[in-house]
């Protein structure tokens, strides 16, 4: 008689996990390249005009040009912040120091519809529009916390020695920082704009609430073509997303090994 | 060389350091003379690291002064104090070249080009690592690690260099051989040495001077043979070699020496550089090592000879000497370590342990 064993059962369980978290999007990436209006399997013949038609959408590039520009400001404001930040959490002490910390990494814990909606009244408090401006400062408080994490991370596993050290050779606190910390802080500050380019590129919830018709990232665009109709242009744009999203991570994660031989701390 | 040469190259003066309520260092006062090589020794928590620490600037006295060539450098931040520091972990930049991490110094201290590269691969050449700039510290050994950090401290002529337990992270035998190099380029460059240790043996071999320290107070302040052979107290006689304690009461003064009775009933004669009183209550110290072990048979009669006889309980053979541990008739165990001899005494055989007098230092019982 077969006997089902408790390990074959959570194998299929694990396997059944799968299908059902992957198998939508390999549904979209192969509709993508479906020629006919409306997707359906099996296929008839394969083909690109998708992909070519959101090149011409200029709705969808104006938008994709918007999603690049806040991602990479983003990640550079969130990276500029955190970095100082870590050193103050890290390395001194100074009064209200854990509640300053716990602030700062709230936003994780904070519903984004929330997160959203107060943002959106604080600005209309202080009687200003809504604009980019406000899209990337929503942006950064999102993803500070993330960036946080990985530089104080980082930071605490550089051992204070190396900075004493440069410091008795004669290098004042912002020379050790430039030539001793900063160095050894890169792999973490390169691996935190990564995050927050990609949380930034990826965000729906919040930035629903904080986008205008002028600054439309391709997320919230998606979102806005799906509640006219299910065009197949939205798997092509949906497809070049998962491609970047993926692929981004994946050659940052290659450069930083190819450029930081030897850069090992323990 | 320098306009005021009559002062100590460092000086404290009463220095104290608390951390909250804990006190690291109580009431220090010490003068490290130039070129001399002084260590601080004791266990962990001493304090001794602190008081390294102050020196070098990375931690501040809570009371007290502390000097440098006479001038008073608690004010002073560390950058500018142009001293030498030493790692226990070495603290080389992992992300700079063995060539990088020795120049650092001196590109803070306006050196032309040309001559920081003379100076760099002079010193890699006193570390005996020639030809070593190019290589990252990861592709380096510990002990090779550590030449090169001794080679960056030193090549910008630090008034004072500052080691803290270098040796440690080392495996034995590398830390013998680091140990005569550091005590070779010390004694070669005549640069004022702050050696910070837990290990005896290595304060003992390089010190000039020696001070041993315990809970943040200083027990005693001596070169290696003072400390070694007149211990101060208690501690210090423990802490150093292996010391047993015996305790007893002065019956009377006979010659130069002193005539004690022990707590189990024998006699003991001790020589005695301080005047005691019958009836005072002191603590005879008997270095294991000063001990002849004899077996029951060959006693000689000597009056100035102080003989223990027992029954040997535990015997460990270290290589070079045997250890044995004597059981007295009262039960008390004498600890005794002598040459390998043609013969080496088994456990359970009886022997007779003979010191003399002048190896028998006395204490005062507290």
């Amino acid at each position: 008689m077969f006997r089902i064993s408790g390990w074959s059962l959570i194998r299929l369980y694990t396997l059944l996990v799968y299908i059902f978290m992957f198998a939508p999007i390999v549904a979209v990436v192969i509709l993508s390249f479906n020629p006919q209006q409306f997707g359906s399997f099996p296929m008839q013949g394969f083909s690109f005009q998708w992909y070519l038609k959101l090149v011409q959408n200029e709705a969808i590039l104006s938008a994709f040009k918007n999603s690049l520009l806040l991602g990479s400001l983003t990640a550079v404001t969130v990276t500029a912040v955190a970095i100082p930040a870590a050193m103050a959490f890290v390395r001194y002490d100074f009064p209200g120091k854990n509640t300053l910390n716990t602030l700062l990494l709230t936003p994780i814990m904070i519903p984004e519809v929330v997160l959203g909606v107060a943002l959106l009244l604080f600005i209309r408090w202080l009687q200003q529009p809504k604009s980019f401006l406000l899209l990337l400062m929503g942006h950064v408080v999102i993803t500070l916390p993330y960036v946080l994490l990985v530089v104080q991370a980082r930071l605490v596993g550089i051992k204070r020695v190396y900075e004493e050290a440069a410091m008795s050779l004669g290098a004042n606190p912002l020379q050790t920082f430039k030539e001793i910390t900063l160095p050894l802080l890169t792999p973490a500050v390169l691996a935190g704009m990564l995050f927050s380019f990609t949380i930034s590129f990826d965000d729906v919830t919040a930035t629903l609430f904080w986008a205008t018709a002028q600054n439309q990232t391709v997320p919230v665009k998606i979102f806005g073509m799906l509640r006219n109709s299910i065009s197949p242009e939205i798997n092509a744009l949906g497809t070049v997303m998962i491609v970047l999203t993926i692929s981004t991570p994946l050659i940052a994660g290659y450069l930083i090994r190819k450029f930081a031989r030897g850069g090992t701390i323990n | 060389m320098n306009q005021e040469p009559n002062h100590p190259m460092v000086q404290f003066k009463g220095v104290v350091k608390r951390f909250d309520k804990l006190v690291a260092v109580e009431k220090m006062d010490l003068d490290i003379a130039r070129g001399s090589f002084v260590t601080l020794l004791g266990p962990s928590g001493c304090g001794k690291t602190t008081l390294l620490r102050m020196v070098a600037g990375l931690e501040q006295p809570t009371e007290g002064d502390i000097f440098i060539k006479g001038r008073r450098i608690n004010d002073v931040p560390i950058h500018k104090r142009n001293l030498g520091m030493i790692f226990q972990n070495y603290a080389l930049f992992p992300h700079k070249t063995i060539f990088d991490n020795v120049a650092f110094g001196l590109k803070y201290r306006k050196v032309a080009k040309s001559e920081v590269k003379a100076r760099v691969e002079g010193a890699l050449e006193l570390v005996r690592l020639p030809g070593y700039g190019n290589r990252k510290p990861a592709q380096l050994s510990g002990g090779q690690q550590q030449r090169v950090a001794l080679a960056r401290a030193i090549v910008i002529q630090p008034d004072v260099l500052l080691m803290d337990e270098p040796l440690s992270a080392l495996d034995e035998n590398l830390r013998e051989e680091m140990r005569r190099e550091i005590d070779n380029l010390q004694q070669m460059l005549g640069v004022t040495t702050l050696f910070v240790t837990h290990d005896q043996r290595e304060a003992l071999s390089m010190s000039d001077k020696i001070v041993v320290m315990k809970d943040g107070r200083k027990q005693q302040e001596g070169s290696p043979e003072e400390v070694y052979n007149e211990s101060a107290n208690h501690f210090v006689a423990d802490f150093l070699g292996h010391s047993n304690f015996l305790n007893g009461t002065v019956i009377g003064a006979e010659g130069d020496a002193t005539r004690v009775r022990l707590e189990n009933g024998g006699e003991l004669l001790a020589a005695s550089s301080q005047q005691w009183f019958p009836g005072d209550k002191v603590e005879a110290v008997v270095r294991a090592q000063k001990f002849q072990i004899l077996s029951d048979l060959e006693v000689p009669a000597s009056r100035d000879m102080n003989s223990f006889p027992g029954r040997i309980i535990e015997r460990s053979y270290m290589g070079g000497e045997v250890s044995y541990f004597v059981e007295q008739r009262d039960k008390t165990v004498i600890h005794a370590m002598s040459m390998v001899r043609t013969r080496p005494f088994r456990r359970g055989e009886d022997v007779v342990l003979v010191v003399a007098a002048r190896h028998c230092r006395l204490l005062p019982k507290t």
